[in-house]
Formats: C-alpha cells, structure tokens, sequence
C-alpha cells in the first residue's frame, strides 16, 4: 500500500463505532492495519445498520418461500408476482435517528431512499405508506414539532416526485419522546422479465455513477446516527442528514426506467447508507467479483473532498450501474437526456477486492468479502425484564366517566383521532391507481392494469409488543391481514421494520427475540412470506428504550378492484354485526387503560392463529362476494369506536342493541384481533360460516347504543367533531 | 382529435393526463426540449413540480423551448388548458392573467372539491351552471389578481370550498378568446369513478373535442 504514513489508531475506529474485537479481526483480515479510507469502510460496512450484525440469526428464522415471491431477502426490495407478467417490489425501510434530529429532512430522505430501493429493481414506484411514533402531542411541543416537520418532510418528496401517499398510520406515546420513529414504505410495479439485480458481473464492464454529485452530507450516517443511542446533544450531529432533493430523485427514477426498458444495464443499486463504499461492495459480493473505483472522477459538490469522504458519503439521489463498455455511450445518453450527471468511475475485475484509487495512486485495497461477509454476528444474551421497563402512561381520564364520554375521549385521543388532517397534506392520487384513499377503507386499494388490485396496509402498535413481545407482534401481523380482508385481498407477502432499543441489553434482546418469534408464527400460520424488512436498533434515549415496535407492511390482492370493501356504513336498514369477535375481548394495554393511565400488562390474552385465519378468511370471501355494504375491523378503542368511525366515514347513524351484559366496558371498549364490525342485509350477514352477532340497524343521524337496559345516544356532529381533535394541531 | 401533454422534468401528472385525454381523442406527450408541437388539436400542460419548481413556480418552465410553440399555437387560436402546475404555467408565460399565491394554510392539500362552472370556454362548452366534484392537489393554489372583476372566471369553489384562500374563490380563468383555460383542480383525475371519486373532469376534455369536431 502506497502512502499509508498517517494510519488512524484504534481510538479512531471506535470512535467511528467499531469495538477493539473488530478492530483487531480487521487488521488480522488485512494482514496490516487498514488506512484512512479503508477504516472509514469498515466502519459502516460493519456498523449494525449494514451488517445486521444484531439481528441477522434471528431473521432466518422467518418463513421467506412462497409461491408468489419473484424477489425474496436479500435484494434491494422484496417482490411478489401478481399475474400478467407482473410483480409488485415493496419494502418498508427506517429513518429514525434522522428525524429525531431533523424531521423535515429526516423523513424526506427516508422517503427518497426507499424509492431507490424499488426503482433499482426495475419498478415503477406507485405508492408510498407511512409509520410514524412520537410522543404526546397533548404535551409536547417537541412531539408536536417532530410530526408537523416530519409530515410535511414526507408530503414535499412524494408530492414532488409524483408517488402517491396512499396510506399510513402514526401512534402517539410517551415513549418515543425522544426517539421518534418515521417508517416509509414503498411499492413498485414493473413486468418481471425487466426486474434486474445488484450483482455485477463480467469483467472489464464498467461501473457507472449517476445523479446528484457528491458533497459532505451524510457523511458517517449509517454508524453515528442509525447505529447508536441518541443523546442530548445530538443537534450536532445536524450535518450528518442528508439533504433531499426530489427534483433530482424524480429524474433519476426516469432515467434508470429508462436505462432498464433499453436494456442498457447488466446491474443496478442504489446508494443508500454508507453511499458509494455500501453499493460498490454489494454489487461486488453478489457477483463474485472485484471492483476498481476512481474517485478523481467522481462528481464532486466540493473540490476538496478527501478519498474516505468521497467513498461514505450519504448524497442522496445517487445511482450505480454496471453496463457492458459497447453500451457506455448510450447509457450516458440516456442521462444526458434527463439532465442526470452520469461518470464512469470504475469497473468490473477479477481481483475479489474492492481497490480505491484516486486518479493514479492506490488508496484502499480490502478484499470484498472481508468488507461484506466477515463482519462478525453476535448471538443476543435476552433476559426477560424482571420490573416493569415503561412507567404507567399518564391517565387523561377519570375512573368515573359514563360511556358516553369515553366514547368522545376515545375518538379525539391521539391514537384514535382521524389522521386527515394528515393525509391531507399527501398527494394520494397521481398515477390514477387509487382505488380507495385514506379513511374510505381499512387498507389502501390499488388498481392494476388486469383489473384487479392491491391491498396494501401498515401497522405495529408498540404498545402492545411492550406489554408482550411476541402476542404483540402476532396482533400487528392480524391487525394487517384483517386490514386487507376488510377490502377483499389475500396477503402475499410481509415487509417489516424492526425498531427496537439497544440489543446488547438484555430485556431488549428479550424484546427482539420475543418479537421475531412472533413475527414468524403469524406469517407462517397466515403462510405468507416474509420479502425482506430492515432493523432499526439503539432507538433509545437518557429516559429509556422506545416500545418494541415492529412494523408491518403487507401486500394482498384483490380479483376485481370494483369489488374493494369501504369502512363506512352505506345503506339505512342495513344490518350491523360483530364478526368474528372473539368471546373475551380484553382492556389489557388497550386505548381506553391508557387514558386511564393504567400499567402495561406482563401478558396479552392468547390468539388461536388457525381460528384467526378462517376468519380473515370468511370476511375475505364475503367482500369478494360483495355480500357486505361495510366491512371494519375492531382495533384501537374496541368495537363502540369502530360502529363510530363507520357512522363517521358514511355519514349515516346507528342503533345498537347489545343486550344485556355484566362487563359492558370490556364488551364496548375491549381490543383483541379478530374482530370485524360489518353491515349489509342481515340474512347474507347470517349467512357468513363465522361467529356472527346481529347488533343493530344502520340509519339516522345519531349513534343510539342500549346495553343493560341503558341507553346512550351521539349525533354525527358530536362524534365528528370529538374525531377532529388532530386538526387543531395543523391550524 | 389529438391531444398534446407537455412533458417537463418535474411533471408528475403527465401520464394522468394523457390517460384522461385519451378518453376522448388521441393524446401524445410533448418532450419540453422540443419544439415541436406533432401537430396537435389541443394542448395540455399538466400538473407537478415543473424543474423542481424552487423558485417561483412555474417561473422556469415558461421558458422551455416547448413553451415558445405553446404560446405561439395559444395565440393562433389553439385550445390550451393548463391544470394545476400547468396553470401556473401559463400565467407566468403571460396567456392567462393572475398569479398563484402560497394556499393561506401554506401546507399541501389533496381534497375532493366542488366547484361550480360559470363561464363559457373552449373546455367549458356546454358545462355552465354544471357543479363538478373535483380533486384539488397543491400548495400554491391561491388565485390572485390585482384587477378581478376584468378576469374571465370559468370555474368556482362551490360555497364553502375554498381549499387555498383563492381571490372571490376564483379555481378556473379563461384568456379573453376562450381558447387558454388554466385551474387549480385536476379534471384528469376525475374520470372515472373508480379511481376519480367522480366522472365529472372528463367532461372538460370531453368539450374541447366537441369544440374541435364543431370547428
């Protein structure tokens, strides 16, 4: 190695966030201590957010084979074929760290990067869904804050970029004061014989970069921001988001579609975390071969910018391709065309090494597998917490509260309230696909270009995996399947993002392990695959770890997009009934023991996974069959809160009559999966081969509920008015 | 009746709209490098972020070389109907009088609106006294001219809709001859019901090609 005079120490290499072990397994895969540029590689290529260096033995245990799965982990997004030659890439992706210390652009970027993901496959992205946790709105002004930017951050890149938002949930909770989490997901449609992997190949083919030019910013992201705790003065870690740019991102997507329909690339990736040095090396892993970069030719924002700045900076709107050197001028072309900067900076070798150079001068030289392969895995030591990890949420309603007022507090609770004021502020109808926009169905619906369409949801509520990590996380897998249901789809795959606490600690091991194991029975109960996901570890803050918040995105179809299912009552006289409804719902970690400030449960109620599906699977039939007017599932705030929120959505009122019971508030306000509020004529409604109640008539203009002989009556004006209560933070 | 949709780095709803057109006629798109126009019937300039639209929106796109034919074949009678972005477009590149100011709540905002038809243009035949239920998408959407009551108003925000503080809820304005017609809301994404919320949009591209076929 030439010039290796000023070799970094190993105070260095922690200090980039390797430990002494990796340090020392480095210099011995090496045969030397790494230099400079080659340290600051391995820092990123080793921190847990590229290496899963955490999480990576837990996540084989998931069931990953379908019959539908074109693309499974592994590859820039996971992807399931939906008939006509088509498949649907989709992935769901963290940007948690840089939208605790910028949320604008934090979340902005966070969008711009899973877009890449989608679009280096060779799919036309179509839809954006968001996942989004703070803390309380009610009383922090930071929190409220982080949602305000942060909302807006994900309108201005999607808006911008012509994707539409179609979906998305957000949950307030003390716990992610300090860490709030912003989740992106996204879809893409492209014919399957014109997807394209990462890996490069052929030897003398050479490696293109094209997009944005490449500056400071980001610098150090994947290991400073994404791979370890916040703390309180983490306002200086400001320069290292990236700053986004959807103009460029928009012409970046045209120009690598373009690029694929040509037939112009033998490879492409995106460049994500740890940029050029993250890309260069996958691509160079996957195919077996080396790469040799020149970074003198590299774009450059800043003329001064040393090797290892070059090879790890985050830019964002960046591309890497490989081409076959007869294509060279096409491709660049083609870049021309859509005013892209496109350089060739390298290429393809046989060497197994990723060699840097700048102009003449050699400046790193790692083997490729070290880089990606020789990152150590870590078993997790999980402990079961011995004490209770969260406090008990502060209560904001009084024990002695009629139902009708828990009814209206439950409505305008954060967690409940209805998010247009939101949603509002997304585009969620470019591309002319959208079947069903946010609040006119429990998953958003997509036509595709056969007449069918996608069913497509997202949910994870942390608060139950806290209270128990693995029912938790099978309830979040149930809450998304009963979403896609209610619209008439069969899932075909599941994204996830895991965002979890430290895992070196104990109960967070304990979380994780606990969450997985969930994560997979769900899916493999439902059998369906899981694609692909991202971790999202150290979200924790000097008050302690966030819930355990695993995320999920699932994808279903549907046969017929006109036959999509709607949340809201449609018809006067039609029957109303519980479906499914499990014969003891639960207040354990539910919406209203929270508002009641009362502790977490050590346990959830058990879920029967088989009898959940036959449900899921009826009420699936029965939108199909077009024999229901509405179809809502039971989720936050129990059943009285979904009979509301389908009076809310069709404008119409109700009247329920429940008979007598001697638990009512569990009856009324209890959550547990499975349970679907329905209306439609009440003989087909009789008629479905699942656990049916018959409660009452839709109709008037007011909710009239009777329990124990009691009766309670709301006007739509009152329960709308109490479902508006996020607006008043968007004056 | 062929359509023309100009394409500009930064278009969003160019694809949308020549679905839409489609409907009704032939539609191309139109590469904003060029300047040829492929001898289209009618001209639409589509929604988006034209160039990104960093500056004053619209205040680039105008003068694309595809722009000069725009304006030339506005000038000679050709119908033009600039939605959203397309819109602002025109504004800034003089055809249609006014400006689109930041919406008073200066955040974006994506609503199913009525508005309400009240004058007669070349997308307007026929529609006068129509309400039509149309999605607004945007952020700078507020009508503002210095002189109003000397604007043709085409198109209203039905009492009470006003999504963006709009001047005297002005959502559509017509050039003096009626054949350039700029709005805020996206007729292209109301034709049909299944993805539109309505049908109603289609019945701006659908008058233009009467007008033509009259012609």
């Amino acid at each position: 190695m030439p010039d290796v005079a000023t070799l970094p120490s190993i105070e260095e290499a922690v200090a980039l966030g390797l430990t002494r072990d990796e340090y020392a397994l480095i210099v011995d895969k090496l045969g030397r201590p790494p230099n400079q540029v080659e340290l600051a590689m391995f820092s990123l290529l080793w921190s847990e957010h590229c290496a899963y260096k955490h999480s990576k033995l837990l996540l084989k245990t998931l069931p990953t084979e379908g019959r539908h799965v074109v693309m499974g982990p592994g590859e820039n997004a996971g992807a399931v074929a939906v008939g006509d030659g088509l498949a649907v890439a989709f992935k769901v992706e963290s940007h948690n760290h840089p939208s605790a210390v910028e949320p604008f652009q934090g979340a902005a970027t966070g969008v711009g990067g899973i877009l890449r993901d989608i679009f280096a496959l060779g799919a036309r992205p179509i839809a954006v869904l968001d996942s989004l946790r703070f803390g309380e709105p009610g009383s922090s002004g930071r929190s409220r804050y982080l949602l305000d930017r942060a909302v807006a951050g994900i309108g201005h890149y999607g808006n911008s970029i012509g994707v539409p938002t179609i979906g998305g949930e957000v949950y307030f909770e003390a716990p992610y004061e300090q860490n709030c989490l912003v989740n992106a997901m996204a879809l893409g449609l492209a014919p399957i014989d014109r997807m394209i992997r990462s890996a490069a190949a052929g030897v003398g083919n050479v490696v293109v970069l094209f997009g944005a030019s490449t500056g400071r910013d980001g610098i150090g992201g994947a290991s400073v921001l994404a791979s370890a705790e916040l703390d309180e003065a983490d306002g200086d870690k400001r320069p290292s988001v990236q700053v986004g740019d959807p103009f460029a991102e928009k012409k970046l997507m045209e120009c690598s579609l373009e690029l694929l329909e040509r037939g112009l690339l033998v490879s492409l990736q995106d460049l994500g975390a740890a940029g050029l040095t993250s890309s260069a090396s996958e691509m160079a892993s996957k195919g077996g071969v080396g790469i040799d970069l020149d970074v003198a030719r590299v774009p450059l924002r800043e003329a001064d910018m040393e090797p290892f700045e070059i090879m790890v900076s985050e830019s964002q709107e960046r591309m890497l391709c490989v081409c076959e050197p007869a294509r060279l001028d096409e491709v660049l072309a083609v870049c021309a065309r859509w005013e892209v900067h496109g350089t060739a900076i390298g290429e393809v070798t046989d060497t197994g090494a990723m060699r840097i150079y700048r102009g003449d001068e050699l400046v790193g030289d790692v083997p490729v597998t070290a880089l990606v392969d020789d990152c150590p895995v870590y078993e997790l030591a999980p402990a079961r917490p011995r004490a209770p990890l969260y406090p008990a949420p502060v209560a904001t309603l009084t024990a002695d509260v009629s139902v009708r007022e828990a009814l209206l507090a439950l409505l305008g609770s954060p967690n409940v309230a209805s998010r247009r004021a939101l949603f509002e502020q997304y585009d969620s109808i470019v591309q002319s696909r959208t079947v069903r926009r946010p609040e006119q169905a429990d998953a958003a619906v997509l036509v595709l270009p056969d007449g069918s369409a996608l069913g497509v949801s997202i949910d994870g509520n942390g608060r139950r995996v806290a209270a128990d990590p693995y029912a938790g996380t099978i309830a979040a897998v149930l809450e998304c399947a009963a979403n896609l249901a209610c619209v008439g789809a069969e899932p075909l795959g599941v994204t996830n993002n895991l965002n979890f606490g430290n895992p070196e600690k104990p109960h967070v091991a304990w979380q994780l392990s606990e969450a997985v194991r969930g994560l997979g029975e769900a899916c493999r109960a439902l059998g369906v695959p899981v694609t692909g996901g991202n971790v999202s570890l150290y979200n924790e803050a000097a008050a302690g770890p966030i819930y355990p918040t695993p995320v999920i995105g699932m994808v279903g179809q549907l046969p017929d997009a006109r036959g999509a299912g709607r949340l809201g009552f449609a018809r006067e006289g039609d029957a109303v009934a519980l479906v499914g409804w499990n014969a003891a719902p639960s207040l354990a970690a539910s919406e209203l023991s929270k508002l009641r400030g009362e502790p977490l449960p050590d346990a959830l109620p058990e879920v029967d996974l088989a009898r959940e599906r036959a449900v899921l699977e009826a009420i699936r039939d029965a939108v199909r069959a077009g024999a229901l007017s509405s179809c809502h599932d039971v989720a936050e705030g129990g059943f009285l809160v979904a009979v509301a929120e389908a009076c809310l959505a069709g404008s119409v009122g109700a009247t329920l009559d429940l008979g007598a019971s001697d638990d009512a508030w569990t009856l009324l306000f209890g959550e547990r999966p499975g349970g679907f509020v329905v209306s439609g004529r009440r003989e087909a409604l009789e008629a479905l081969d699942v656990p049916v109640e018959v409660v009452g008539t839709v109709g008037g203009e007011e909710l009239k509920l009777t329990i124990s002989g009691e009766t309670t009556r709301w006007s739509l004006g009152d329960l709308s008015a109490a479902h508006a209560a996020l607006a008043k933070l968007f004056p | 009746m062929k359509f023309g949709v100009v394409r500009f780095p930064g278009s969003c709803d160019d694809v949308d709209a020549q679905l839409a057109a489609s409907r009704v006629g032939e539609a191309v798109l139109l590469w904003h490098a060029d300047r040829d126009l492929q001898g289209v019937d009618a001209v639409v300039v589509p929604g988006g972020f034209s160039y990104g639209d960093y500056l004053r929106v619209g205040a680039i796109a105008r003068f694309a070389p595809v722009m000069e034919e725009v304006i030339e074949f506005a000038r000679a009678g050709g119908p033009v109907l600039g939605i959203c972005n397309g819109f602002q477009v025109l504004c800034e590149a003089g055809l249609l009088p006014g400006a689109l100011l930041p919406n008073v709540g200066l955040r974006f905002l994506c609503r199913q609106v009525d508005v309400d038809v009240e004058g007669e243009c070349a997308f307007t035949h026929g529609l006068v006294g129509e309400r039509l239920s149309i999605p607004v998408k945007h952020t700078t959407g507020r009508y503002y001219a210095p002189d109003p009551d000397r604007v043709r108003v085409v198109l209203r925000y039905a009492p009470g809709e006003n999504p963006n503080g709009s001047l005297n809820d002005i959502a559509g304005v017509c050039n003096e001859a009626g054949n350039v017609m700029g709005l805020m809301p996206h007729p292209e994404h109301a034709v049909d019901e299944l993805v539109g919320g309505s049908a109603d949009g289609l019945k701006l591209f659908a008058s233009a090609a009467a007008v033509l076929s009259h012609a």
